[in-house]
């Protein structure tokens, strides 16, 4: 068994697809009509076939409260890797982005977290845990 | 008096203190992680909340909410009553 996919609760698919192509630099790689929405999956530029980031609508009653319960303790969704933390904080902070947590040295690791404008916060880090 | 006191007493809500003067205006999630991997303390995110009420109720940390967010600011005043009550004497002070 393999992880190939992992998807995201956004407020609005298309606001979503802008924010992760434009300002995180994800590519789009699927994009299909399903009624009244979209599969839509995105890859790193870095990773073309590895894992898809599904943009899924956030529409479950259930969803919303427990969105903003996490943002309102500053709890990210999910986290992405990053090079060079430094330089993509300050890539993003220059596009706009608005970040709940500058970057902090927690030694193996340091890890930031910005908002997606879509309901939820994204930890960024740079280093693993071991 | 008593509620700082109190409130100081406890070593974690000291390395939460620590962790604001460090980086103020942190979400519970930045201090949960700095605590964990910084000081090496495991408390539930539910523990570290409830010493943060206590630290609330001593006056020495404000919540204060921006838009969906929620973020803790370290308030030193209510320390400077315990160095009023007991300052420290300058040397020949004392035989005056």
């Amino acid at each position: 068994m393999k992880i190939n996919l992992s998807s995201i609760p956004v407020d609005d698919q298309e606001k979503a697809l802008r924010f992760y192509t434009e300002k995180l630099g994800f590519q789009p790689k699927h994009d299909i009509p399903m009624g009244k929405h979209r599969w839509i999956t995105l890859v790193s530029p870095e990773d073309p076939n590895g894992p898809e980031l599904c943009l899924e609508p956030d529409e479950h009653p259930a969803v919303k409260p427990f969105k903003s319960a996490l943002v309102e303790d500053g709890i990210p969704f999910t986290s992405f890797a990053v090079k060079d933390i430094a330089a993509e904080h300050k890539r993003l902070e220059s596009l706009g982005v608005r970040f709940t947590q500058p970057p902090v040295d927690y030694g193996p690791v340091t890890a930031a977290v910005l908002d997606d404008t879509c309901g939820n916060l994204i930890q960024i880090a740079e280093g693993t845990m071991q | 008096m008593d509620e700082v006191c109190r409130a100081i007493a406890d070593p974690t809500r000291r390395a939460i203190l620590d962790e604001l003067v460090d980086r103020d205006g942190q979400s519970l999630f930045e201090l949960c992680a700095r605590l964990t991997l910084k000081h090496g303390i495991g408390s539930s995110r539910q523990a570290i909340s409830q010493h943060l009420e206590v630290l609330q109720s001593a006056g020495l940390v404000r919540v204060e909410r921006e838009g969906r967010y929620k973020f803790h600011w370290f308030h030193g005043e209510p320390l400077e009553e315990i160095t009023r009550r007991w300052p420290t004497r300058t040397q020949g002070e004392s035989d005056a």
